[in-house]
């Protein structure tokens, strides 16, 4: 036997482990959640190292999942050995592939972390709805259940793939198990080596396309043979299955790890089973172990090979004594008479019956049931209500567990508190942090400090936000001498530790409901010793009173500021939580602890080592036991999660997914469609700043830049009528309006809304007036905000009240004016600082009451549509943006279809308009036909003759009338929005972007350019620059960044615009209103810093203008409308490069990082992307300078002909 | 010809001419240059605790605790197996120069507190270097902080350097002191070999369209190697250090002076930023020639014949004749006529 090395790590790195070892080409795109496979495949590649056979496989990005399955096609028709990784929608772009190279006996391996398909909504989480949407696509599957699972059968289907030809999808859950930090038996290469036989590699080889031996493959057939070619398959799909045992067979003998391709587990004369895939496998396991401890006949099949399915195997693998059987699946096929395993077990044993099989004494029972959909909790406790299920005379069937269904009915009632004795000898415990707090590294260490140093079997599982400012995290670790089978949450009532790093979540979450009896609560908290105890909330303290808990506690931050740590607390919360969790002695975990710090950094950073040792001893010294009286003396209690006066949606619905009961929430309270209502991020209030910005009205001049940079819309400016003043808290600041574009009389506030803003500083960064006796005082000036949060809660609300100055008033090309239009968009959960969130919010500001927004997935349809809360709200009318979120390949053609069903709807409520025109008012047809809506004014005076035709509509009692009611809200002008980021724009989603340029309608499209793929992680796109670094160009970008508005501009009827606003604000104005002025297709280009940039966010701006002044980013606006005057159309709105590209480079850790690891390389992209800059500049200068009229360009010739249509 | 050849922190030199810390150093084939020209010893560019530290901190934050807490993301930037620091190209270059080199190379570390970075001391002792030098550029701010304090500081740090290296240590110091030459005593007790008279404190200058604070940088000028001499003159002889004068030495005259007054070493720097390596091989003529010309045989019987224990006038260096020199001035004319 070989290979009794273990390692602590999660799924997907157990999937890529044996992958990258196991293949030549691997051809990925980044998708949650397997991503991380991707990352670590192009890292242990960029780093050299080779396969089985001694080279480096070639790790390519491609432009989408469809690119990747295409070039893994091609690699495999070539001979190599070729994989890929993915999951969800990016399994759907690769299915037209699958298809073929199933189709083509040709072997291979996707490794998928199986993920939730997007119909009513995205989601991220793992289920089977993907690889269950790939059945028929020929490729087998086989299904691994825990990361160890993950490791074996990642080498088993590598080996029976290559000897059976049938490619195989291997598939573990998303989340569950990819991302489960889990102890697991590593085996060396020679298991690998032993378990794939060159002769089949050879054989893929010597099948390979080749001139010296060429074949025709992938003809096209007709009705006379293809049929029968497409049986020509069958006995390798008969074979496949013993192929499979056979190589799980020779697995076994190599590691002692025996798999069947369905394995039997629970009682030998078992009369209730349960048969189900995926890691609910293990939790159900758990659970027939504990029943059958306590007597009960109950079993379990695991399934294994779900395709090609062994009905046979499956027979044998049930006891004859089986009764009844719930068959569980992790998939819905809405319409269907059952999901795919229930189906199929169904077909086996009624088959078998039917067919005279005796295999049972009766022909069982069999239902089927849904559970754990969207990595739902599957816990013990839900499978015992199974098992219950199936002793009642009529168990139900369908059924669902998991969920609360006071729709259909179908759910089974769970005992909540119900366990089994699993845990009784291990370790669990629960741990509350901040994202960016290091709470899930520090976690991480520990579990490998445990699972690496001792005999303790370890595991670790992160429940993550969604949002990704202030994010929560919740670390889930258990340890123990027997290996772990939970592959659920720590449950009520089951934590022997529970930790809270962040004070703030005191007042929010009910911690100690995770605690059992006499568990350890370790807190961090400010106050001293003696205040804790009455810091906690009343919930708290009962629970602590009541289930004896031990609390100790620390200030954790002034620990780490003394030691010079500044905020960063995860190694002394670490160093506490070994300190009183005894897992491993205390001076043995210590030692540990600075081991690991000394690993990590070691002579890379002295003073950080030195710091961190500080830290560790600090916090041993820090570390206080507090006292738990007998009596309850909190005067606070846990603050509900929105205010019991919000909307009875929000309080019902979103506030229960806030304070995290979301689990409970019932069917019936939940949208059958997935339409929820607008403007409820308003009603979370996050208190995540420490520092908010206080106005000084008599130092501000009123300039109108803070609101505009404010990335969470969290400071706002009104104008109101003095009068007003008068119900105003005695806090409240305005100051007599400024300007002449103001009538006398009037004031403006600047309002801060305390509980929303999260501290980033920018607003206070971008202001340009200077207290002229103390230049560090400015017309902002950030403020501790606990002390100001009440008053400037109650200016906020009153603010809120006064009304929203009129929008035809206002001069919309001026900052300050703008800036007067309500955000409606508005306290996302985008990051602190973000560089993106400007632009949305300006777009909501100019025309967010006539909106509708088209938006890729990525960053802005997660903190724009990411439950709980939406940012996207409604004016006092009502109006808003109408948002959808389509997928992420296929947005710009989502929203053009947004666009040609309003052109069409306008075209027929024309017509509708003219067979009416006689019963109507002619001055109001005419207007309405002929209304100029270029100004406020005149889409407000639109808006009167909609609302006097529908008065008008409401009284004729006709077809066309009642018709033209349903559509006259469209002779308001709408405007169309197509909303993504780079990702979206320059690769995947390029072919219909450029499409919908060329088709010419009305459409906006706004472009938030990060540079890289920034939602998942930071991986490379087209628009990632030369040089820079990235996931997937470790050693630097070789090429140059894509130039988008190039392309776009060649085809002269589009608006392009290259906007920067933070270098120059007024430019990114104009463009915005020149783009949707623009009565063809409009493409804004908006630089947005990110935090994948590697540059604190509270220099967004200072980004933007080194990006600007370096060339890097050169703003311009290309206007066609300039050609009909004859002039040319592109403007360069910023001068020649004055600062050293260089210069801008090295303040970003994406390119200085080169410096330290590819120095030569870093140089060598320095020097070319300067002169390349350099080069583009006066390009663009040369494009700028060309005479452009009639005589000389084809396109000023027909705008002459054809003047601007509308 | 006159012996040039010079002692200094323990070393044998050629001649008494070290080009000080510089971006010169960086670059492998400028130090060749300046070897060729006649440079006697190489201070290399300054090893800033702010750098280390500024680059360890932006490390961590981008690299080994880049997390978010975001489900999708867990980071945001490749972690390479590999890389370098500052700490670790500085000693590449250390270990380039000594390869190269014949002529001593004296590391240089530039840091005002104690803490890991001094350690680093220890590592360039190992990749060869000859000397350190230990600039500690520490702007005596804080009302709160006395001179003794501020001294301390300076002890300290040069206290844990000793404790980790046996090279000779020289001072690089500021000629901001109440009570220099004791102060300069206390170096001595304190572990070090040598003294370098004086750092230059780069002034920060507000910038009247942003009014901002800037920092710029002025290149010596002539007019500051006067102070150098003077304290060179008054330290000669009472203390058992090598002496360095830095900070203005653009000619041979200069450097003649400095020479007489008690220096064993003058350091050059702008004058080779600004002429080249030229400039180095224009001074040591002019020292030889000087020299020749003179009679004098060696630099040793020349050294500090002008210092303040060997001046016909000791009280010159000190106040004397302060009043003169003030009363001497008078304004060109037509200035207030």
């Amino acid at each position: 036997m070989s290979g009794s090395r273990t390692r602590t790590i999660d799924g997907n790195q157990a999937a890529a482990m044996v992958a990258h070892r196991l293949n030549e080409v691997i051809a990925i795109y980044p998708i949650t959640p397997a991503s991380p496979m991707g990352e670590w495949a192009d890292e242990w590649s960029a780093r050299g190292q080779t396969n089985l056979w001694g080279t480096v496989p070639q790790v390519i990005e491609m432009q989408s999942e469809g690119g990747a399955a295409g070039a893994v096609h091609g690699a495999l028709q070539a001979g190599s050995l070729t994989t890929t990784f993915t999951a969800s929608q990016g399994l759907l772009l690769m299915l037209p592939n699958m298809f073929k190279i199933a189709g083509e006996l040709t072997p291979t391996v996707f490794h998928i972390a199986a993920r939730s398909l997007a119909c009513q909504a995205l989601s991220i989480f793992g289920d089977h709805s993907d690889v269950m949407a790939a059945r028929s696509t020929g490729f087998g599957m086989l299904f691994a259940n825990s990361p160890q699972e993950v490791l074996d059968f990642a080498l088993i289907s590598q080996a029976a793939s290559l000897e059976g030809r049938i490619p195989l999808l291997h598939v573990f859950d998303g989340f569950r198990t990819s991302h489960e930090v889990a102890k697991i038996t590593v085996f060396d290469d020679d298991v690998m080596q032993a378990m794939i036989d060159d002769t089949w590699i050879h054989a893929h080889r010597a099948r390979a396309l080749s001139p010296d031996h060429p074949v025709l493959r992938g003809s096209s057939q007709n009705p006379d043979v293809y049929f029968q070619a497409r049986e020509t398959v069958n006995p390798y799909y008969d074979r496949m299955p013993a192929i499979v045992q056979g190589a799980m067979d020779r697995f076994a003998g190599l590691t002692g790890r025996q798999y069947h391709l369905f394995d039997w587990v629970g009682h030998p004369e078992a009369e209730r089973v349960m048969i189900l895939m995926g890691s609910g496998a293990e939790a159900a396991e758990e659970t027939v172990h504990h029943l059958v401890r306590q007597g009960e006949k109950v079993g379990l099949v695991k399934v294994r090979l779900f395709r090609p399915f062994d009905a046979e195997a499956l027979l044998e693998a049930l006891p004859a004594s089986v009764r009844r059987i719930a068959v569980l699946d992790r998939t819905k096929e809405p319409g269907a008479d059952g999901e795919p395993l229930y189906k199929d077990v169904l077909g086996a044993i009624a088959g078998h019956h039917a067919r005279g099989g005796r295999r049972f004494d009766e022909l069982p029972l069999i239902t089927g049931g849904r559970y754990g959909l969207s990595s739902k909790e599957f816990t013990p406790a839900m499978v015992k209500s199974v098992f219950d299920e199936l002793s009642k005379l009529q168990p139900k069937h369908p059924f669902t567990i998991g969920i609360h269904d006071d729709v259909t009915h179908l759910s089974l009632d769970w005992d909540p508190a119900w366990r089994t004795d699993a845990h009784a000898d291990s370790f669990q415990g629960v741990f509350y942090g901040l994202g960016s707090d290091g709470t899930v590294s520090a976690n991480k260490n520990s579990i490998k400090i445990i699972g690496e140093g001792t005999d303790l079997h370890a595991q670790g599982y992160f429940v993550y936000d969604s949002k990704k400012s202030g994010a929560m995290t919740v670390s889930h670790l258990r340890f123990g001498p027997k290996p772990i089978h939970a592959t659920y949450l720590i449950g009520d009532g089951e934590a022997d530790f529970v930790a809270c790093h962040q004070p703030v979540f005191l007042e929010r979450y009910p911690m100690l409901d995770k605690a059992k009896a006499g568990a350890v609560f370790l807190l961090n908290s400010p106050e001293p010793p003696e205040k804790v105890w009455d810091s906690l909330p009343r919930r708290l303290q009962e629970q602590a009173i009541e289930k004896r808990i031990r609390i100790h506690a620390i200030d954790a931050y002034a620990v780490a500021q003394e030691a010079g740590m500044g905020r960063r607390i995860n190694t002394i919360m670490q160093t506490c939580f070994f300190a009183l969790s005894g897992i491993l002695p205390r001076d043995e975990a210590i030692a540990a602890i600075k081991q690991a710090v000394e690993q990590t950094y070691g002579k890379k950073g002295r003073r950080i080592v030195e710091m961190n040792f500080q830290a560790i001893d600090a916090a041993l010294a820090g570390l206080h036991p507090v006292p738990v009286p007998d009596k309850v003396t909190a005067e606070r209690d846990l603050a509900p999660p929105v205010p019991p006066d919000a909307p009875r949606f929000v309080v019902e619905v979103t506030g229960e997914i806030i304070a995290g009961r979301g689990d409970a929430i019932p069917v019936s309270r939940l949208p059958a469609d997935g339409t929820f209502p607008l403007g409820t991020a308003a009603w979370e209030k996050r208190n995540l700043a420490l520092e908010i910005p206080v106005w000084d009205a008599e130092l501000c001049t009123q300039c109108g830049k803070c609101p505009l940079v404010c990335p969470h819309s969290a400071i706002r400016s009104k104008i109101f009528p003095e009068a007003l003043l008068k119900d105003a808290p005695p806090t409240f600041k305005s100051a007599p309006v400024r300007g002449k574009d103001f009538p006398k009389g009037l004031r403006i506030a600047y309002q801060v809304a305390p509980e929303d803003c999260t501290g980033c500083t920018l607003c206070v960064d971008i202001c340009p007036i200077h207290d002229k006796s103390n230049v560090s005082r400015k017309a902002l000036n950030m403020a501790p905000q606990p002390p100001l949060r009440a008053q400037e809660q109650d200016n906020w609300n009153f603010f809120l009240i006064l009304p929203e100055y009129d929008r035809r008033e206002i001069k919309i090309t001026t900052i300050k004016g703008s800036m007067l239009m309500q955000p409606l968009f508005e306290f996302s959960g985008a990051c602190v600082g973000c560089g993106e969130t400007p632009y949305v919010r300006l777009a909501s500001q100019l025309f967010g009451d006539r909106m509708l927004v088209a938006n890729a997935t990525g960053c802005s349809s997660i903190y724009g549509g990411n439950l709980p809360t939406t940012p996207w709200t409604v004016n006092p009318e009502g109006r808003g943006p109408a948002w959808n979120n389509s997928l992420f390949e296929d947005n710009a053609e989502f929203g053009f279809g947004m666009r040609v069903a309003l052109d069409q709807q306008i075209e027929q409520a024309c017509e509708l308009l003219l067979r009416l025109r006689d019963r109507l008012d002619a001055d109001l047809v005419e207007g309405l036909l002929h209304a100029d809506q270029s100004t406020e004014a005149g889409l407000y005076e639109q808006r009167e003759r909609i609302a006097r035709l529908k008065a008008a509509l409401g009284v004729i009692d006709e077809a066309d009338a009642r018709h033209l009611l349903e559509l006259a809200d469209v002779f308001a002008r709408r405007s169309v929005w197509i909303i993504g980021g780079d990702g979206w724009a320059y690769d995947i989603g390029y072919g219909g972007l450029d499409h919908v340029l060329a088709a010419g309608r009305d459409v906006n499209i706004l472009v938030l350019d990060t540079e890289v793929y920034s939602n998942t992680g930071g991986q490379t796109s087209k628009a990632t620059p030369l040089g820079a670094v990235a996931k997937f160009s470790a050693g630097g970008k070789p090429t140059m960044k894509k130039d988008l508005a190039l392309l776009a501009m060649d085809y002269e009827n589009v608006y392009v615009a290259h906007v920067a606003y933070g270098a120059r604000d007024v430019q990114t104005l104009r463009a915005f209103l020149e783009a949707e002025a623009h009565p063809g297709p409009s493409l804004i280009i908006a630089y947005s810093p990110c935090i994948a940039h590697g540059v604190d966010l509270s220099h967004n701006h200072r980004q933007q203008n080194l990006a600007v002044k370096s060339g890097h980013w050169p703003l311009f606006r290309f206007d066609p409308k300039r050609i009909a005057r004859g002039d040319n159309p592109l403007r360069l709105d910023s001068g020649e490069p004055t600062l050293p590209y260089r210069e801008f480079m090295q303040t970003e850790t994406r390119f200085s990082m080169l410096w330290h690891t590819h120095p030569e390389a870093a140089e060598r992209f320095a020097e070319q992307a300067q002169q390349e800059v350099r080069h583009r500049w006066h390009y663009y200068r040369q494009l700028a300078e060309l005479d452009w009229d009639e005589h000389t360009s084809p396109a000023a010739e027909k705008a002459r002909l054809k003047p601007e249509t509308h | 010809m006159a012996d040039l050849s010079t002692t200094w922190l323990g070393l044998e030199l050629a001649n008494p001419l070290v080009p000080s810390a510089s971006p010169l150093s960086r670059d492998t084939d400028h130090a060749l240059r300046l070897e060729d020209a006649g440079a006697a010893a190489l201070v290399m560019y300054s090893l800033f605790e702010e750098k280390i530290d500024r680059e360890a901190a932006h490390l961590q934050r981008f690299l080994h605790e880049q997390e978010t807490g975001f489900a999708e993301a867990t980071g945001f930037h490749p972690v390479p197996e590999q890389y370098k620091t500052c700490q670790e190209e500085y000693l590449e270059q250390l270990a380039a120069l000594k390869a190269r080199l014949a002529i001593p190379v004296i590391a240089s570390l530039n840091g005002a507190s104690l803490g890991g970075w001094i350690e680093y001391g220890r590592m360039l002792e190992e990749a060869g270097a000859d000397a350190l030098e230990l600039n500690t550029y520490h702007l005596a701010a804080n009302p709160d902080e006395d001179c003794a304090t501020t001294e301390q500081r300076y002890l300290d740090l040069l206290g844990e350097l000793r404790r980790h290296v046996q090279l000779p240590i020289n001072m690089k110091i500021s000629p901001y002191f109440s009570a220099l030459a004791h102060f300069a005593t206390r170096l001595e007790t304190a572990g070090a070999d040598g003294l370098s008279l004086f750092n230059r404190f780069y002034q920060p200058d507000i910038d009247l369209d942003t009014l901002d604070v800037a920092h710029r940088l002025e290149l010596s000028r002539p007019h500051e190697a006067l102070l150098r001499i003077r304290w060179a003159g008054l330290l000669h002889g009472k203390v058992n250090l090598s002496l360095g004068v830095t900070g203005g030495f653009h000619t041979g005259a200069d450097a003649l002076k400095a020479l007489l007054a008690g220096a064993d070493v003058v350091h050059l720097c702008s004058v080779l930023l600004q002429e080249g390596p030229d400039a180095l091989a224009r001074i040591l003529t002019f020292l030889q020639d000087w020299m020749t010309e003179r009679e004098y045989t060696s630099v040793e019987q020349l050294r500090g014949s002008l210092s303040q224990s060997h001046a016909v006038d000791p009280t010159a260096y000190e106040r004397a004749n302060y009043v003169e020199v003030l009363d001497s001035y008078s304004s060109p004319p037509g200035v207030w006529r």
